[in-house]
């Protein structure tokens, strides 16, 4: 059979999507680009920006279809086009560890203005409360297949955590945790953790309870104890389980670790955005933005690498 | 000291009752079954009173359950308006907006195979990206009202929602749709009479995981700028007054909203997909 050739779906999607956005992008940054030109010397359809604000966008790019290269090049954007946000993604990281002052080749160190020191402050937060909510979280469904107790009280309640919009409270809980003197990378790996442990523990209950009753009956015919079926038989049977849900906690870890720095201004990228969002730099936001997106897209690969080899290693690959 | 004491004898009879209640002769009622957990909440709740109580923890650091319980009965009030500003205006409209809007998306992806292969792995990669980072950016965008805040969490329910429904939209077998076939329903009718109803065991978990993202957007966006009301608003602004009663009293506020809002979802849930597996007795 001959595979007709297809343009792929998906950089089509991506295509159109970059294309949605610079059309958005010539409504939303009209005004700005209108009195800027004002200011150059050229006329523009309603003369007065008195008259221009009580306007609507789209007919003010109407009037002024002169104007709309403008809108892709403008200073201060509302909203920055696609390769304004590429740019400041280079300037912020290659160009300022190249030639900044603060950069690594001036000064041997990271420059506290590029995105990869913040994205570096924001990484090690992830990691750390990764490490911590998933290993909580193993200990927790060991527990619970264990015990019919822990099974019956603790599982209502972590569902239950789970409706709490705890990353809305981070700001509380890095406070408190401040108060007691505990400050740095810790307040933010406990919200990390928070937010990934509970993937781990719905994955994990259910991949320790993937044994059927076959094998368990072969294991108590070896009079095996509960340490040996558990070591020899329900945890190799719950790795495919626990990569799913660490896919999930790391991608949830990654969210904990950006809001958990949104109150505290000492690096990071949540810290970034909301200086961003305080002096107006729209394309400064993006910039974290993305690179928090390229953040989340590499851990998540990673974890599905780690899964295939281990997986094939442990010959329960598809 | 007592207090500390009397702090672990609360916890170890509420194990003792709790293994008891577990194994013994009632293991299996449905009353049990409430109880278990309710013990467990309530050894917490008295553990912790007299351990903040006993121990002399800062109220600045950890109020005692009792202190939040008063604290949120006498400003009622001010925190129904925070409610009202937060839930009712912000997550629910956004909620209704994004899930209806994923969902109507996911109606078109299904229909054209392109789409489909198009958008599904731009869903699911979106579905995993932090997305409460565009909160500075629409907060900007749309003012400090409620707007804004509904924007973020549609834009944060979208993802989950489209992939989800999606996914419950497919999952019909060839059998079932080649006897509508052989019935010659339309497009109209299959989707309706088969793939909806199949589909609504998905799209309720797309809708429940929703819920939590709905109130984490929009009291989230709430950091950023806000009216002098919300319940975000009043987390941040207590917190600069030290006002921690306060703020447990608007977490335990949102902590309320979210179980109910999560709740109402499961028993809609159970009233509609009656049929399925995983809800029957």
């Amino acid at each position: 059979m001959t595979k007709r050739w297809q343009f792929p779906p998906v950089l089509a999607m991506v295509l159109a999507l970059i294309g949605l956005w610079y059309l958005a992008a010539i409504p939303m940054n009209i005004k700005e680009v209108l009195t800027a030109a004002e200011r150059a010397g050229a006329t523009v359809q309603p003369a007065s920006a008195q008259e221009r604000r009580d306007m609507s966008n789209l007919s003010l790019v109407f009037q002024n279809p002169g104007q709309i290269g403008d809108s892709w090049s403008t200073q201060r954007p509302i909203l920055p086009a696609p390769h304004n946000v590429l740019v400041e993604l280079y300037d912020s990281t290659i160009d300022e560890e190249l030639n900044g002052r603060r950069g690594l080749v001036r000064s041997g160190s990271l420059s506290n203005r590029s995105l990869v020191y913040h994205g570096l402050v924001t990484l090690n937060a992830t990691f750390l409360g990764f490490l911590i909510g998933s290993c909580l979280g193993i200990a927790l469904a060991v527990g619970i297949v264990h015990s019919r107790v822990m099974d019956m009280s603790v599982m209502p309640w972590a569902i239950i955590s789970q409706t709490i919009p705890i990353v809305a409270l981070a700001p509380m809980i890095i406070v408190v945790l401040y108060s007691i003197g505990i400050q740095g990378l810790i307040p933010k790996a406990v919200i990390s953790a928070y937010l990934s442990f509970f993937p781990v523990v719905v994955g994990m209950v259910k991949g320790l309870r993937s044994p059927d009753h076959m094998q368990m009956d072969l294991m108590r015919t070896y009079n095996a104890g509960q340490m040996t079926v558990l070591s020899k038989l329900r945890l190799p049977s719950s790795v495919p389980y626990l990569f799913a849900s660490l896919k999930i906690a790391i991608a949830a870890s990654l969210v904990g670790a950006i809001v958990g720095e949104l109150p505290v201004q000492k690096g990071g990228l949540g810290a970034r955005m909301l200086a961003g969002s305080y002096y107006g730099q729209m394309e400064q936001i993006w910039a974290a933005l993305f690179m928090a997106a390229a953040l989340a897209a590499i851990l998540v690969w990673a974890i599905g690498a780690a899964e295939k080899a281990t997986l094939r290693k442990m010959g329960m690959a598809q | 000291m007592t207090q500390v004491l009397s702090a672990f004898a609360v916890w170890a009879a509420g194990f003792a009752l709790n293994l008891w209640l577990a194994n013994g002769p009632a293991r299996d009622t449905a009353a049990t079954r409430l109880a278990v957990p309710m013990i467990f909440g309530a050894t917490i709740l008295l553990m912790w009173e007299l351990l903040v109580r006993g121990l002399g923890v800062p109220t600045v650091i950890l109020p005692p359950p009792s202190m939040i319980a008063q604290t949120f009965a006498a400003n009622l009030p001010v925190l129904w308006a925070d409610f009202t500003q937060t839930i009712l205006k912000g997550a629910l409209s956004g909620y209704i907006i994004g899930c209806g809007a994923a969902f109507l998306t996911a109606l078109l992806v299904d229909r054209y195979d392109y789409l489909k292969r198009g958008l599904l792995p731009l869903g699911n990669f979106m579905a995993a990206l932090p997305i409460v980072g565009t909160a500075p950016i629409l907060v900007m965008w749309f003012g400090f009202g409620w707007q804004s805040k509904a924007a973020v969490v549609v834009l944060m329910v979208y993802f989950p929602m489209l992939v989800n429904t999606v996914a419950g939209l497919q999952d019909t077998t060839s059998m079932q749709r080649d006897l509508m076939h052989t019935y010659a329903s339309t497009w109209g009718q299959t989707l309706r009479l088969l793939r909806l109803p199949a589909a609504l065991p998905f799209i309720f978990n797309g809708l429940k995981i929703s819920t939590t993202l709905a109130l984490i957007g929009a009291i989230v966006a709430e950091f950023f700028g806000s009216p002098t009301q919300g319940l975000g608003f009043r987390i941040s602004t207590s917190i600069g007054a030290l006002d921690l009663g306060m703020v447990w009293a608007a977490i335990l506020v949102s902590a309320l909203a979210g179980t109910a809002f999560y709740g109402g979802m499961t028993a809609l849930e159970r009233r509609l997909t009656f049929w399925h597996a995983s809800q029957r007795k």
